[in-house]
């Protein structure tokens, strides 16, 4: 309890750290998931070769080799030294956004052609197309898949101690060094983290039954605020799977 | 300008590094997909399927970094980082193949339990020669997949210094001032074994998702 | 101009005898399969156009091409007496362009078989979304049209919900309002109650006939339902394997063809029940 109340501010530094790299990171992974996802989905062949490009580039290499490769080797070949935050979150939004941004693909081709042809016949534009019809339907798609990277994302974090940010693992082994008590040092590291892993999961379930709402289907596992305290199901490691 | 004498002079640490890597994902996947079957199968009793099913929640919402770093503070100094890195890397991917098993498991028909059932065979009968053949057979695609991730994984265990193809760069670079062709060359590496395997895994989903 | 009596079926004399659809020498392939074979035919302003024939023998494409969801393998439709499936370039023609494609087929509307409404908008937003974003229609003007096509449709008290909550036969009759509310000259109808369970059939073709009686939009329909064919349009033509084998009046179609496929294929029609 002692130990709690001396270290729990420091604790909560390293946790702010984490969340910070965790909102940053998926800002940037869905942006290039959305825009990178959506070149892969047009008829110019040149388009889908980026999304093929970058998909297979950043899906292929750990999110800590890029990281290294930003902290390390880039300042190197330019001269020009990057924030150790900037290349950790650049290298997360890289990673988890070529990820996101096959689930983007995946999802917008996913969206019935018989609905592609309903806007031709109204005579909607490409753009129109996209932003009313095709990417509203394909969202309660991506959803679920996008949850899950989030929570991978959050947790792909902790690699940062590595680079000399004092993130929540970082603070785990500062205090640990401190006090030499591990198990407790770590133990009060993993709770934070896997509630902040439960605080992600209600937030995207929310998201998830609030865009199934919008397509006219009843929320999953029943409705109201109740179906959010379902037991999480944070099941695949997404992505990876298809 | 890219130094190719250096990488030449690097490339027997780098693929000792990455032979490191390679012993580290197949032996931690033998591990995941035993144990994450043995999870899948343990979760539909009650009480303690509810506990195997938290403590697998928890493994799988932290950071797999934070993991092995702890297992490997917490355990003597006589046991390796090799070992303790490998078997966290299984344990901790245990916890994702029990879900795959899972999916694969409440994918077989009911009418196969109930036909199991009919012909009074034994649970491990049911099990064994009916549920996991049928079961196994769907998800092979999906753990393929966890095979690559795993792979991709490994750099974490640089954190208790397994010699591994990201700590082996780190070395060379570091002592010959070439860190730009080091970590560079790393993700080449990576991509050559990576990709290569993606394009195997879409194969076997082609195949598997045929029957 | 509406027909002042729809049971009168003459062929309208198109405005100065122009016509407004016209499939020159048109093939369609689809790999090694041709699905039309060289067609030639025309349709008048204000004509209903009913096609019949056994599946396969390309009456839903001919829908397609004009809607522009196929592209002609060989040959050129015209619409409005411009060139439609091309574009004039020098002093011949070139395959048409998604943005010439785009200032063309605004006057041409379609409703499926499988009703395709939008399942991410409401009732009002699937009928007013097209007209206020594809032609710029004001919100105002757009509700007040969507509602006034609601009524039309019978479903005035509908147009909030959303359309899971519909049935297939109310989902088609939005998607009717939903195609009339982009002012279509031309309207292409496709087995619009293929999909519909049997006691749903018949509200759907009321508005349809209703439509045809009030207005004098062009239709082009692909239809099962014979006495609907019989009742609206003007023409009917009998499709076998990509070409025209006969056509005519109704009357004489369904009374009297002379075309052994026509007899053979209105035979089995009937004996299917319908």
């Amino acid at each position: 309890m002692e130990f709690l109340e001396q270290q729990l501010p420091r604790y909560a530094d390293g946790a702010w750290i984490t969340i910070q790299l965790t909102v940053g990171g998926a800002a940037l992974a869905f942006v290039l998931a959305m825009a990178i996802g959506i070149l892969g989905t047009t008829r110019f062949w040149w388009a889908r070769a980026i999304t093929t490009v970058f998909v297979e580039t950043f899906r292929g290499i750990a999110a800590l080799v890029v990281m290294f490769w930003f902290v390390f080797a880039f300042p190197d070949l330019t001269g020009f030294e990057l924030d150790p935050r900037f290349a950790a979150i650049l290298a997360l939004g890289l990673n988890v956004g070529a990820y996101g941004a096959e689930v983007v693909r995946a999802a917008i081709n996913a969206v019935p052609p018989s609905q592609v042809e309903a806007t031709v016949a109204l005579n909607y534009s490409w753009t129109q197309r996209m932003r009313l019809v095709v990417l509203p339907q394909a969202w309660a798609q991506m959803l679920p898949t996008f949850g899950n990277l989030v929570i991978e994302l959050m947790k792909a974090t902790a690699v940062v101690y590595l680079v000399g940010i004092v993130d929540l693992t970082s603070v785990a082994q500062q205090i640990r060094s401190a006090t030499g008590q591990t198990f407790v040092a770590f133990g009060v590291a993993f709770v934070l983290y896997y509630l902040l892993a439960q605080v992600l999961i209600l937030g995207m379930r929310a998201l998830e039954n609030r865009a199934g709402k919008k397509l006219g289907r009843a929320p999953t596992g029943g409705g109201g605020i109740l179906s959010l305290l379902r037991p999480p199901s944070v099941g695949t490691k997404v992505g990876v799977a298809k | 300008m890219w130094d190719f004498q250096f990488t030449y002079e690097a490339m027997p640490d780098l693929l000792s590094g990455i032979l490191t890597t390679i012993q580290l994902t197949l032996i931690g996947y033998s591990i995941a997909l035993v144990l994450g079957l043995l999870v899948a199968v343990v979760r539909r009793t009650p009480i303690i399927g509810g506990i195997v099913h938290f403590v697998m929640e928890f493994i799988r919402t932290t950071p797999l970094i934070i993991q092995v770093v702890f297992v490997f503070l917490m355990t003597p100094a006589d046991i390796s980082a090799f070992t303790v890195g490998v078997v966290v890397l299984g344990v901790h991917y245990a916890a994702y193949t029990a879900e795959v098993y899972r999916s694969g498991i409440e994918g077989v028909a009911k009418g196969q339990w109930e036909a199991a059932r009919a012909l009074s065979l034994s649970t491990g009968r049911t099990w064994g020669a009916i549920v996991l053949p049928q079961a196994i057979r769907k998800v092979i695609p999906a753990l393929g997949n966890y095979l690559i991730s795993m792979f991709k994984d490994t750099p974490l265990l640089f954190a208790i210094g397994v010699t591994e193809l990201l700590t082996q760069a780190q070395r060379v670079g570091s002592e010959s001032f070439r860190v730009v062709e080091a970590y560079t060359l790393v993700g080449f590496l990576f991509l050559a074994v990576s990709v290569p395997s993606a394009i195997i895994i879409r194969r076997l989903e082609k195949r598997y998702a045929a029957v | 101009m509406p027909p002042s009596d729809t049971h009168d079926n003459d062929r309208p004399q198109g405005v100065g005898g122009e016509d407004l659809i016209v499939f020159d020498q048109v093939v369609k392939r689809f790999g090694d399969l041709t699905v039309l074979d060289h067609l030639d035919f025309s349709v008048s302003p204000g004509e209903r156009v009913t096609l019949i024939g056994p599946s396969g023998s390309g009456k839903t494409t001919i829908l397609r091409l004009v809607m522009t969801l196929e592209k002609v393998t060989e040959g050129m439709i015209w619409i409005g007496g411009k060139p439609f499936s091309h574009m004039p370039r020098g002093s011949g023609f070139t395959p048409a362009s998604e943005s010439y494609l785009r200032s063309r087929r605004k006057s041409i509307g379609m409703v499926f078989q499988q009703f395709n409404l939008f399942p991410n908008m409401s009732v009002r937003k699937n009928i007013i979304e097209a007209p206020v974003n594809v032609l710029g229609t004001p919100k105002e003007e757009a509700n007040a049209h969507a509602e006034e096509l609601l009524d039309l449709v019978g479903l005035g008290d509908k147009i909030d919900a959303h359309p899971t909550q519909l049935s297939g036969g109310q989902q088609q009759r939005v998607a009717i309002a939903r195609a009339l509310a982009m002012r279509p000259e031309i309207l292409l109808l496709d087995e619009v109650t293929s999909a519909l369970d049997p006691e749903l059939v018949a509200g759907v073709l009321d508005v349809l006939r209703e439509v045809a009686e009030t207005t004098d939009i062009t239709m082009l329909c692909v239809t099962h339902e014979m006495s609907f064919a019989r009742d609206v349009s003007h023409r009917v033509l009998m499709f076998d394997k990509g070409r025209i084998a006969e056509e005519g009046h109704p009357d004489q179609m369904f009374n009297d063809p002379r075309h052994e496929r026509t007899q053979a294929f209105l035979k089995s029609v009937l004996e299917n029940g319908n």
